[in-house]
């Protein structure tokens, strides 16, 4: 039995690393394409991306990009595809900024205050999609697309001078009004620049999505509907609720994504608020294959790549060259998936009828196929 | 097969008639075999080499866009053959007007019915030029007045030295319309019948074949404390042609504790969702289940199934198992709520482990371990695990829909011995089965299940499969009595 478990355990392996070393090879072409030396371009992103105050940058990154693809994990894991999670962290940052701003309380409610809006924010956003597939068959991948317009928008008007936005005069940027100091969050203090203290969070975040789905009944349901949604519906799940309960994990989930930088960096949402990290999500999530320690990596690895792809334009080169890196690792790593698991499948079956056969000939049967 | 006929082939679901038919359209490789068309030898790569051999094929379930013209959906994919204009239209008329097939061109296919469009599909295969038609069970959408016009249409095309391969399991109409026929039980050809010398009778018996080993059932558990009341059943759904058609029609029966009710039925005529109904995996339009005097009619599927109802699925792959998932997985799907599967909310992975353990060595599971995925098992095993696991859990009900069917022999046994062993203490089965032998040897109580209504009842203990049969297709109602003694029952007995 040992042999079947370290076989699996090499089989998940294979397919991310393949897919990173075929992106680096593609790359590695890109690069002779245009001229350059891959192997220069590899080496100073390895250095630049290792330096003291890249870690920190890189560990706080990752954070934001870890919680995103939990949230997106948690939809993959019963075959729905959320890829409202951007419009979702950045509906949830902006009133959860709101809230905390225009109250002040002390720092143990303040803050749990910030990320409970937050988290039911994102996961009324999230609702929505759940609700419209459930009950009208509209494919969640639609929906939380113009819901992620449509957050951009709901921000859009409300981030104004006079109604929950304040214009800064000087840097002619709105933002939301600054949490008090009760709502910063603690920081971890290295030689360089803090470490952002909600990576606290997005680790219990990671442990909490380890147990639900494998030790919980509820997650055994969640994870029979992605398997078979058929079988799951026979063995007794429901699967409209199961869609609307996974929805709103996935968004409240997502509306931790952007508390890192809230309550850790930028204490508002302004204008500059970053973007785009709910898609960086999915990509960590697929590089991830939906485990918490994989999506841990994948996001360390996004969140290095990006670093270094500062430092490639110190040294002159392109730094779409990085872009093309993480595009590539997300096809390879979606075909490199599908062939070994199809190959992982049919080698299973071909070792469990070798086995069976021997075990055939000692005592004669006759095997029906079915 | 000569040109110029009608050749059908019948056989059980399940004998192989489908595959049979997909190597002959190119769908699938044969691993051994030949195939000769005019006495020439041909291989298929894909249903494009089948057609240029002019095998055309007609299936189930209508291949046509519905917003496009009858036209549009002919010339469709085969754009080179006349075009798209005129010529492609004068060819269809020609064509339909040769067969009678009476096909207007410019018609939406969404206003046809669905004999026209089955006629749409005719003229799309002839219009590739098929001299060759298989029809996969053709008559299994239409009424009695569309068989007959089909069957009209069948005579043209055979005049015109068409040769037709008709697929079916509907015994009156095959005789009714080949002038060959072909049984297949199991994967192979069991014999070929004259129509003309032939009764529906021995086309059944052909059919079912009898050399099982029999699951004799004799002395009787029943008891008169009923487990599973229904009563006044109605479903209707709509089918993918928009038609509402009602599948289940004022079902109602009893099991008591200790009974095997048995349904006997060709598929398709509302066994499945009779199961799915008590399953609670479909919403009733009307009617009332009632579990061991509890009413459970609006139960949720897992309520059903934690009172005590155990279910052996039809469909394994689609109902019973989670394939990628290990066996251990496997064995908690459906009893996610129930000892040894969880304590509280939480899983608990070790006993889970070790009762799948248990079920691998006393259901004879072949494995080599149970963190094996279910999907490598062999259909046999798998369905093993799933009597397994369901007998684990101590049934009041069980459902067992075609439980040992893609089984081997020895399985098949162990399989009816658990059922008998399970009915002794007081478990009661409705038994849904196309294995006639199978429903006859172990059920208490038989009914025959036609269009979505029990039409007839039979004592197991003298019917024969060949009268079973007879009611499966329609030909009999009430209740069956063995011999002809039928002339003390005003409907009963069979044809002849």
């Amino acid at each position: 039995m040992k042999k079947f478990d370290r076989d699996r355990v090499l089989l998940a392996v294979a397919a991310p690393v393949l897919a990173v070393v075929g992106a680096l090879i593609v790359t590695a072409l890109v690069l002779l394409a245009t001229g350059k030396d891959p192997f220069h371009a590899f080496n100073v992103m390895v250095n630049y991306g290792d330096k003291s105050d890249s870690q920190v940058y890189i560990l706080n990154k990752a954070t934001t990009y870890y919680l995103a693809g939990l949230a997106v994990a948690v939809g993959f894991r019963m075959n729905l595809f959320n890829i409202g999670v951007d419009g979702q962290y950045r509906l949830a940052a902006f009133f959860a900024a709101a809230v905390g701003g225009a109250v002040s309380v002390p720092g143990i409610i303040q803050i749990p205050l910030i990320i409970v809006t937050a988290m039911l924010v994102g996961a009324a956003w999230a609702a929505i999609a759940g609700v419209l597939k459930v009950t009208r068959g509209v494919s969640e991948v639609i929906s939380t697309i113009m819901l992620n317009s449509i957050a951009g928008i709901v921000i859009g008007y409300f981030l104004q001078g006079g109604r929950l936005g304040v214009l800064d005069k000087d840097a002619n940027m709105v933002s939301t009004k600054p949490l008090p100091s009760s709502g910063h969050l603690f920081n971890f203090q290295t030689a360089t620049d803090p470490v952002d203290g909600f990576i606290v969070f997005a680790v219990l975040a990671g442990v909490l999505y380890w147990f639900l789905l494998s030790r919980t009944r509820f997650g055994f349901d969640l994870r029979a509907v992605g398997r078979s949604e058929s079988a799951a519906e026979a063995s007794g799940v429901s699967v409209k609720k199961m869609v609307i309960t996974s929805m709103l994990i996935s968004g409240g989930m997502a509306g931790l994504v952007g508390m890192s930088t809230l309550l850790n960096e930028s204490h508002d949402y302004g204008t500059d608020f970053p973007t785009g990290i709910g898609f960086t999500g999915i990509a960590v999530a697929l590089l991830g294959r939906n485990n918490p320690i994989g999506i841990a990596i994948g996001a360390l690895l996004w969140a290095f790549l990006e670093r270094a792809s500062g430092g490639l334009e110190f040294q002159g080169y392109d730094k779409e060259i990085v872009g093309v890196i993480q595009g590539v690792i997300v096809l390879a790593v979606v075909i490199a998936y599908e062939i070994v698991r199809r190959y992982g499948l049919t080698r299973q079956q071909r070792k469990v009828g070798a086995e069976l056969a021997a075990a055939a000939g000692r005592q004669e049967t006759q095997e029906v196929a079915a | 097969m000569r040109s110029g006929t009608v050749h059908a082939l019948v056989g059980e679901n399940g004998a192989g008639k489908s595959t049979l038919m997909k190597i002959l359209y190119g769908m699938q490789k044969p691993d051994e075999g030949t195939i000769a068309i005019n006495g020439e030898q041909v291989v298929f790569g894909d249903p494009g080499d089948a057609i240029a051999h002019g095998i055309g094929m007609v299936h189930q379930h209508f291949m046509l866009a519905d917003n496009l013209t009858v036209l549009e959906n002919i010339v469709l994919g085969s754009e080179k053959l006349h075009g798209i204009g005129g010529r492609a239209r004068a060819r269809i008329t020609e064509i339909s007007d040769a067969y009678g097939l009476g096909v207007k061109p410019d018609a939406l296919v969404e206003d046809l019915g669905v004999a026209d469009r089955q006629r749409v599909e005719i003229l799309k295969v002839l219009y590739r030029g098929a001299r060759i038609l298989i029809l996969d069970e053709p008559t299994a959408v239409l009424v009695p007045q569309e068989v007959d016009a089909l069957f009209e249409n069948l005579r043209g095309l055979k005049a015109e030295g068409l040769t037709v391969i008709f697929i079916s399991h509907k015994l009156g109409e095959v005789l009714s319309v080949a002038d060959e026929i072909t049984v297949i039980r199991r994967g192979t050809t069991v014999g070929s019948a004259d129509p003309a010398h032939t009764t529906t009778k021995q086309l059944a018996e052909l059919m079912v074949g009898s050399e099982l080993p029999s699951p004799e059932t004799r002395e009787s558990t029943v008891t008169t404390e009923p487990m599973l009341t229904v009563a006044g059943l109605r479903m209707a759904a709509v089918d993918p042609d928009g038609v509402e058609r009602v599948v289940l029609d004022d079902i109602g029966f009893t099991i008591h504790k200790g009974e095997v009710l048995g349904i006997a039925g060709v598929e398709g005529n509302g066994q499945a969702e009779l199961v799915e109904a008590i399953m609670g995996m479909r919403q009733l339009d009307a009617g009332t289940l009632r579990l061991d005097q509890a009413d459970i009619t609006a139960a949720p599927t897992r309520k059903r199934r934690e009172d005590g109802i155990g279910y052996i699925p039809e469909d394994r792959h689609r109902h019973g198992l989670l394939l990628e998932a290990p066996l251990w997985e496997n064995r908690i799907l459906g009893h996610v709520t129930e000892p040894p599967n969880s304590r509280g909310v939480l899983i608990d992975p070790t006993a889970a482990r070790r009762d799948t353990e248990r079920i691998v060595r006393e259901y004879d599971v072949r494995t080599p371990g149970i963190e094996v995925t279910a999907a490598s098992l062999s259909g046999g095993n798998q369905q093993k695990l799933i009597v397994g696991r369901e007998m684990s859990h101590l049934p009041k009900l069980l459902i067992a829909a075609h439980p040992t069917r893609g089984v081997d022999v020895g399985a098949q046994a162990q399989i009816w011995d658990q059922i008998r062993q399970a009915r002794r203490e007081g478990l009661a089965v409705l038994l849904i089965s196309a294995d006639l032998d199978e429903l006859i040897g172990l059920s208490d109580t038989l009914r025959v299940m036609y269009r979505g209504r029990l039409v007839a009842d039979a004592d197991p203990a003298t019917i024969t499969p060949e009268e079973l049969g007879s009611a499966m297709t329609g030909a009999a109602s009430g209740h069956l009595a063995h011999q002809p003694a039928a002339g003390s029952e005003p409907s009963g007995g069979e044809d002849r």
